[in-house]
């Protein structure tokens, strides 16, 4: 079974490298980028068939290691 | 003093660690291995040294966390030993839950090589029992993620129980919370800092101002 699980900053915490971002497509001519957050796509392909389970599992994966929860929020989505 | 340096694949300050070390108390720390399940025993400290553990894969000091030897680790600070963690060790501290907060890419997104001043905000700790109360001291600085940040809660908490150990005089360069370069436990046996004392103990190579941190440490752990 396939996971993605999205890991973001939180809202608030300074994101330097989303700020870079924004600062290099504001000289590629792009205008108007307001706000660039940059964060972290995995995508986990589990054994488990079950869809509850395997989503459990992903959020207790996020929570221990695939995000720091002081800085980053997560979200995990069946795909 | 009976010590030991951790070393994980991509560690590269930990031979500047064991000569600070070695420097204080006349004979050389133990190394040990991430894969290492147990620590010696008898021991007064552990030291998490500074590098890129992992490759800084995922987030800087977040495999390192999870490495078999952190139990131990875990084990020895729940058990009241001494931890000190620098850099790389501090952002492990924070990934492993043994300090609060989190290190972030540093504000201005450039990595940092250079010198930089510390006020020492306590002198009653082992860590910091060797400098002069109310010290300024010169560090090395060698980081791209010393951003330390925590949540305003926990800011507090830090602030009213005095667990800041040390804060970056003159221009914070990383962006810290409230300047933040080093943060203790609430029992104070816990240490983690981002600027490289250990880098700072020889007349011949950078001037001696962080062997202070050292000697006191030699000084707590002295066998009676």
């Amino acid at each position: 079974m396939k996971i993605k699980v999205t890991v973001m900053p939180k809202p608030g915490v300074l994101d330097p490298q989303g700020r870079a971002i924004q600062q290099a497509l504001g000289s590629l001519g792009f205008a108007g980028v307001q706000e660039v957050r940059a964060g972290k796509v995995l995508l986990l392909d589990l054994a488990e068939t079950d869809p509850a389970a395997a989503r459990a599992t992903a959020e207790a994966m996020a929570r221990q290691l695939l995000a720091n929860t002081v800085i980053e929020s997560f979200s995990v989505e069946l795909v | 003093m009976k010590s030991a340096v951790v070393v994980f694949p991509g560690t590269n300050r930990e031979r500047d660690m064991a000569i600070a070390l070695e420097r204080v108390c006349g004979h050389r720390p133990a190394m040990l291995w991430h894969r290492d399940t147990a620590l010696p025993t008898g021991l007064d400290l552990v030291v998490l040294p500074g590098g890129f553990s992992y490759g800084d894969y995922l987030r800087c000091g977040a495999m390192a966390a999870q490495s078999p030897i952190m139990a131990a680790i875990r084990e020895f600070a729940a058990g009241g030993g001494h931890v000190l963690g620098v850099c790389n060790g501090f952002q492990m501290l924070c990934e492993a839950g043994l300090l609060p907060g989190a290190l972030l890419k540093n504000a201005a997104l450039r990595f940092l090589a250079q010198d930089c001043s510390l006020s020492v905000e306590r002198t009653d700790t082992v860590f910091t029992r060797g400098f002069a109360p109310g010290a300024v001291f010169r560090a090395t600085m060698a980081h791209g993620d010393g951003n330390y940040f925590c949540d305003a809660e926990t800011l507090a908490r830090l602030e009213g129980e005095r667990l800041v150990a040390l804060r970056y005089v003159g221009e914070n360069l990383n962006g810290s919370v409230n300047a933040i370069a080093g943060v203790l436990s609430p029992n104070l046996r816990v240490l983690g800092l981002m600027p490289h004392p250990e880098n700072c103990v020889d007349p011949l190579v950078g001037g001696t101002d962080g062997l202070p941190m050292f000697a006191g440490l030699a000084e707590a752990f002295q066998p009676a």
